[in-house]
């Protein structure tokens, strides 16, 4: 099995040949879906070049660098990141709303940003390092 | 309402402590990717962002009230002289005074095109170097060490101004190296440059 890593979490997937996945493992994954047009989100479909489908399954690798986001792979091609480009981050920034991110506290409780909605926010970092 | 994220790639256990004894009230969340950094762009810790009751940036990320005294402690025994301690004490003061402002009054908010100016500029680079991290941690996590100083190091080289992946992959190696000799080193070649960017906050003491 093949793990990969996004913003969205961290996926187990049966990839094969690199990172090539069904539609549903690729929608699961990257949350864009595997239509006709193209890899669609949001009302939004990117087309996809034909080398980059075959046999109803998607090259994520090469749909995820056409979004213009970095992906790396381990030695063993076992695991892979799935970035988010410097466009992307700089578009979110410029809009002035605060990216949401979930993490979790000391009791594994998972805690959202925009659940704070409503609360002015002092968002801090620290490390112990 | 405060949300402190430990940007600690080793884990909830590690930052526990600090958590425990600071009793907090508000959200202490574990961020081992260092996720938050690479969502803000910001590069050192502790860094603060001011966001409204409608989600919206109305402070982007900026040093929260440490300040550069630091830099004269003997790196040896780490001992700073009592002006040295003041200042630093009265920078966290007069910052966290600040926000109070801002919750009390709505002080210091920044109108949309003066926070936009003070965003950070993310570069391909450094959207490279946090994939690079994100792995890089994670192979540390599964046993492969030398694979992950890899990455980790292409991480450094991409963003060559993050502390918080130098310092963090310092750590990683053996806890305290972030604060050892190569880190006094890497400040020396700051030169004349901030190691904090003071806030820009009228009368912030520097």
């Amino acid at each position: 099995m093949t793990t990969i890593l996004t913003e969205r979490g961290e996926f187990t997937v049966a990839a094969t040949n690199g990172l090539w996945l069904t539609g549903g493992e690729a929608a699961r994954v990257t949350g864009w879906t595997l239509k006709p047009e193209g890899m669609c989100r949001d009302g939004q479909c990117v087309p996809m070049p034909p080398m980059a489908l075959r046999d109803g399954r998607v090259d994520v690798e090469a749909f995820w660098r056409r979004l213009g986001h970095p992906v790396l792979c381990a030695d063993d091609r076992q695991t892979w990141v799935l970035g988010t480009g410097a466009g992307e981050r700089n578009a979110a920034l410029a809009g002035l709303m605060a990216p949401d991110f979930t993490l979790s506290d000391l009791s594994g409780t998972p805690r959202s940003l925009s659940d704070l909605r409503g609360k002015k926010v002092l968002l801090v970092t620290w490390a112990t390092w | 309402m405060v949300v402190a994220v430990a940007e600690d790639s080793r884990g909830a256990e590690h930052a526990r402590p600090w958590i425990e004894q600071a009793k907090a009230e508000y959200w202490c969340l574990i961020d081992p990717d260092h996720r938050v950094a690479s969502l803000f762009g910001m590069a050192n810790v502790p860094r603060a962002v001011w966001i409204d009751e409608h989600g919206r940036i109305v402070r982007p990320p900026e040093t929260a009230g440490s300040t550069d005294h630091f830099r004269n402690m003997d790196p040896k025994t780490l001992a700073m002289s009592p002006a040295d301690q003041a200042a630093r004490d009265a920078g966290k003061a007069f910052y966290v005074n600040a926000v109070r402002e801002w919750v009390m009054t709505g002080r210091h908010v920044l109108n949309a095109p003066a926070a936009r100016e003070k965003l950070p500029r993310i570069t391909d680079d450094i959207a490279l170097a946090h994939a690079h991290f994100r792995l890089g941690v994670w192979l540390r996590g599964h046993d492969a060490a030398e694979e992950a100083a890899r990455h980790l190091a292409e991480a450094i080289r991409l963003h060559p101004e993050s502390w918080n992946m130098w310092r963090q992959a310092a750590d990683l190696d053996a806890v305290g190296n972030a604060a050892g000799p190569g880190f006094w080193a890497r400040v020396q070649t700051l030169g004349d440059k901030p190691y904090h960017q003071p806030p820009d906050l009228p009368g912030f003491p520097t």
